[in-house]
């Protein structure tokens, strides 16, 4: 093991509680990273990325299970506060090539205090020349104005929450803007100069018909984005859709519809050339793959900064306070806002190495299980179902297996 | 002697016993209050768990009564449940009296009846109590009636108590000093003892717990069982405090114990006789019978590496429940096991558990079946406890299976519903009895295979808990049996093999497809059950193939929470044995018997 991020070993024990400054007291050597008896290939040896959660919205979405407040009376509070994060963690990790602020809403901050935000940013952090600059937008938010200022920033990609082209189905899922609204946005990019758009779309909700689906992929289509996620709703916890599942008035659809629209996005968007690399997300190819999320799926170190954020040095992850409030306070205190923290043991790698491999097509490493019969035997036999193929060695799973990727990993893990 | 009262509780099952001699202990000062706990004689974590008692026990209590007379009160603690009903006739055969405890507000139920007419086997004066008085629900006159008119008891003599309160408990141990016979027997005459229980004690070898009947034994003594004529030296002899208490000697009379160096439990057989090899008593106590298994199943380890810790720990088992018996088995399907035979499904819940818990096993059990016989057309008889031994169907002149005859008592209102269970098990020659309007006592002559799965639940469904069941052997009987297969994906699985009656063997097969469909999970292929008598298939359901499982999104937050979700699914995975390529849950093998899905 290298040295860690955080030495004291009495980290644990300040587990929920405010973690100390003398915490961070090495930097990270990245390249001498190896977990358990697996070692990683060149995907770690890779930079770490930069997530910053922005914790306000305008409203909350009935679906949306991320952390905000929907509200901006204290975007000034917490401005000063997120600066004084930035500096305990300065020389931290080393050198960033991705930056991807997500929320809440970004795109809901006013363009001083977002541009306050990245030039602290980019003055108090290292990052390489070529980084991917992701900022998450809301299409009613992007005005021509506000996507200028964007580019100006030094954003290079954005990931616009499209959601649907239909009104209807906007409104029933709590979404401010339009089909317009999206239209004009992105259209409004490409005339800025944006050369890599991702749009989100969503399904599986009752008032959705397949033909619906269709129709918003092939619009969606026709701007030729660059990168496309297709998420299925889930009903996350203490959301509006939950409380309406319980009372009864939504009904989730049933795994066979489930699998039918997944198969159709996914057939559609391969018949375009995008490449489906991760259970909901589709690249027009191989270098629109989301440089920054791909650290998440392949141990790739991150830092999270913001309320609720997750970070992960290689070795340990630790995440930051649900509430602005708390958030803040800490800051305001001179100590890290992180409410837990812990340390992977090797077994753990094992088992996020699985389930996080059934979910891209890297898929995991056969030598993972070498010594588990029984996994072999679930291995084999997802194979011979087409769930999953052998590519040298390793496992990846096919479309199909994306479709079950939870299911597989689950008896995978429970087999030794 | 005249000084000694030998007694035992008999009850329906939670009818307040174990907290009646709760209340006797802490009344007569054998443990201090700081070292009390409730159901303090249930030594087993299982017992106290269940609420159950599932070994006899004895504890002697000083009592001075009114007169200021000092006693030598022997309560002997005895398992409440049909499966151990051997143990405790051996346990009342030790007593001269016993106490008849009756929940104020349930009344008289199966088990009271049946433990009545064993207490009155043995010729014990029974003392009638009532408990849980202080209940709003309780009936204390419409329970008087029914002393009176059910159990034919004179009701004036009923007690009332409440175990629970603390009321009413001094009365009744008056009552045992007053009423119950003093011992008789003779200390000069040859030894004879009479063991009720014995238990293994890792130190000191197995504790025989006895009654003296005649004579007397101390230490240095050798002692002769009279059943397998061993003789053995006496280590140890004394009476029960909750702890043991050493004494010089027990003598005509006396409970208690002797420890003579035996190594395993089952060297020494409840019932049995002890006499002195020096001076042997002519003829052993009378009522000795080695007890035999009813129910038999097969226990297989779910990893083939376990097989020999299991073996190991069968033997270990063995020498503490000496009505266990095992031998080596193996199945096409499960591998290496063994078929195990019990007293009765408690017996076999237990075993289970305890082979669990203290042994940290993971085995899985197959359904458990009775025994039964096959005249051969050759003339041979052909005794199997295992479906997979079902002869050749064209050499069977003859097929017999044991009977029991059940008595339930309940609600008259009820009728109807039992009446259908019953048939729908086989039920027969059904007899009704109405001692007191609304009280229904039913027997029925039914075969053992139908009642020993989930009779009793089905029962106390159907009867809103109100009904009671009892049960004994009768005899074994003729029918029409078949042996029923299952198969997986066209393959055969031996361990759910069933024999059944002809005429309910397609009812049966879509029960069991059906209860497998429910227990065996969805894998990533269509998996087909089939019911089979020979070559025909009889009944069929199917599992279909899981298409979608998988959350949307995973970003940073969400991979720790994911990790923690698979740790929890493989902390808590079932456990399951591959049976081919299908992956079978340790409970689907029991389940085959369940006739409602859960």
């Amino acid at each position: 093991m290298p040295d860690g991020f955080v030495k004291s070993t009495n980290f644990k024990a300040h587990k929920s509680r405010a973690i100390s400054r003398n915490c961070i007291t090495s930097q990270w050597h990245g390249d001498e990273v190896q977990l358990g008896n697996w070692a990683f290939d060149e995907a770690v040896k890779k930079s770490p990325g930069l997530y910053i959660h922005i914790p306000f919205c305008r409203s909350k979405c009935p679906y949306c299970g991320f952390y905000s407040i929907p509200s901006a009376s204290m975007t000034k509070r917490w401005i000063k506060a997120f600066k004084a994060e930035v500096s305990l963690y300065k020389g931290v990790f080393k050198r960033f090539d991705s930056l991807y602020l997500g929320g809440g809403t970004p795109t809901y901050l006013d363009p001083e205090d977002l541009g306050d935000i990245v030039q602290f940013l980019f003055r108090h952090l290292d990052f390489s020349s070529d980084s991917e600059i992701t900022i998450e937008a809301n299409p009613g938010d992007l005005t021509a104005d506000k996507t200028g200022i964007i580019k100006d920033l030094g954003f290079n990609r954005v990931s616009l929450g499209v959601q649907s082209f239909d009104d209807r189905i906007l409104s029933y899922l709590g979404r401010m803007h339009t089909a317009g609204d999206s239209e004009k946005a992105l259209e409004d990019l490409r005339l800025c100069g944006f050369e890599n758009i991702g749009l989100d779309l969503i399904y599986g909700f009752p008032e959705q018909s397949i033909k619906e689906w269709d129709s918003a992929i092939n619009r969606a289509l026709e701007f030729n984005p660059e990168h496309i996620s297709c998420y299925q709703l889930t009903i996350e916890k203490g959301t509006a859709f939950e409380r309406m599942k319980e009372k009864g008035t939504f009904k989730p659809m049933n795994e066979n519809e489930e699998f039918k629209y997944f198969m159709k996005a996914s057939n559609i968007l391969e018949d375009k050339g995008y490449l489906h690399y991760e259970i909901s997300n589709f690249a027009r190819d191989e270098c629109h793959i989301s440089r920054h999320n791909s650290k998440y799926w392949h141990h790739v170190p991150y830092l999270g900064l913001g309320p609720s954020a997750h970070s992960f040095n290689g070795t340990s992850r630790w995440w930051n306070f649900s509430s602005v409030r708390k958030y803040c306070e800490a800051l305001e205190a001179g100590r890290l806002p992180s409410e837990e923290y812990e340390t992977l043991t090797a077994e753990q790698v094992r088992l996020e190495s699985i389930s996080l491999g059934l979910r891209n097509i890297r898929g995991f490493d056969r030598g993972i299980t070498a010594n588990e019969r029984e996994a072999n035997e679930i291995l084999l036999m997802a194979r011979n179902h087409g769930l999953v193929s052998f590519t040298g060695s390793r496992v990846i799973p096919t479309r199909k297996g994306f479709a079950v990727a939870d299911r597989l990993a689950g008896q995978l893990c429970s087999s030794f | 002697m005249k000084n000694i009262r030998n007694f035992s509780i008999i009850a329906h099952i939670d009818h307040g016993k174990s907290t009646l001699a709760d209340r006797f202990i802490q009344l007569t000062h054998v443990v201090d209050e700081r070292n009390f706990h409730d159901q303090i004689m249930d030594t087993m974590d299982i017992e106290q768990e269940r609420g159950i008692t599932i070994k006899s026990q004895a504890i002697t209590l000083p009592y001075v009564n009114s007169k200021g007379e000092e006693f030598e009160l022997n309560l002997i603690d005895t398992p409440g449940h049909v499966d151990f009903s051997y143990e405790v006739s051996r346990a009342l055969a030790s007593c001269e009296g016993a106490l008849l405890l009756i929940d104020a507000s349930q009344g008289v139920e199966a088990q009271t009846v049946a433990n009545l007419y064993s207490a009155m086997e043995h010729d014990l004066e029974i003392i009638p109590v009532i408990n849980k008085i202080d209940l709003p629900s309780a009936d204390v006159d419409r329970v008087r009636e029914e002393i009176e008119v059910d159990l034919g008891l004179d009701s004036d003599l009923a007690l009332l108590c409440s175990a629970k309160e603390g009321t009413g408990i001094e009365e009744i141990l008056e009552a045992i000093t007053d009423l119950l016979p003093a011992p008789s027997g003779s200390p000069d005459e040859p030894l004879t003892a009479l063991i009720f229980d014995a238990r293994y004690d890792s130190f000191r070898g197995t504790i025989i717990s006895c009654r003296i009947f005649d004579g007397q034994v101390k230490a240095g003594d050798t002692i002769r069982l009279m059943s397998t004529r061993a003789s053995h030296r006496v280590e140890e002899v004394g009476i029960f405090r909750l702890d043991r208490a050493p004494m010089k000697s027990l003598s005509a009379g006396q409970v208690g114990y002797i420890i003579a160096g035996i190594k395993t439990v089952s060297d020494t057989k409840i019932g049995d006789t002890i006499t002195l090899d020096s001076n042997p008593a002519p003829k052993p106590l009378s009522g000795f019978r080695e007890v035999k298994p009813v129910v038999f199943s097969s226990v297989y380890p779910i990893s083939s590496e376990d097989y020999q810790p299991l073996s190991d720990a069968l033997e270990k088992y063995r020498l503490n429940d000496a009505a266990l018996v095992f031998q080596k088995d193996s199945s096409a399907a499960l591998g290496m096991g063994f078929r195990c035979g019990f007293l009765g499904l408690l017996h076999l819940e237990i075993f289970q558990e305890r082979l669990e818990r203290e042994f940290g096993l993971s085995i899985i059990m197959t359904a458990p079946t009775v025994q039964y016989r096959f005249i051969l057309t050759n003339g041979e008889t052909l005794t199997i406890d295992n479906p997979a031994y079902y002869p050749d169907p064209a050499s069977i002149d003859k097929a017999m299976e044991p009977y029991i005859r059940a008595n339930i008592i309940s609600p008259e209102r009820y009728m109807g519903v039992i009446m259908e269970i019953c048939s729908e098990r086989r039920g027969t020659n059904s007899r009704f009895n109405c001692p007191i309007p609304g009280r229904l006592e039913i027997q029925f002559d039914m075969p053992l295979a139908e009642v020993i799965y989930d009779f009793y639940d089905r029962l106390k469904t159907v009867t809103q808990g109100y009904g009671s069941f009892d049960y004994e052997l009768l005899d074994y009987r003729q029918n029409d049996l078949v042996k029923l297969d299952i198969l997986l994906n066209g393959e055969k699985v031996d361990a759910l093999s069933q024999i059944v009656h002809r005429d309910r063997a397609r009812s049966r097969a879509l029960q069991t497809c059906e209860r497998l469909r429910e227990e065996i999970p969805r894998h990533m292929f269509k998996i087909a059950i089939q019911g089979a008598i020979g070559g025909n298939i009889i009944a069929r359901s199917t599992i279909s193939p899981f298409r979608k499982d998988v959350t949307a999104k995973c970003y940073g937050g969400d991979i720790t929470r994911k990790r923690k979700l698979l740790e929890k699914q493989k902390k808590g995975k079932k456990r399951m044995k591959m049976v081919g390529s299908v992956t079978v849950p340790q409970s689907a093998f029991v389940a085959v018997l369940k006739s409602e899905s859960k």
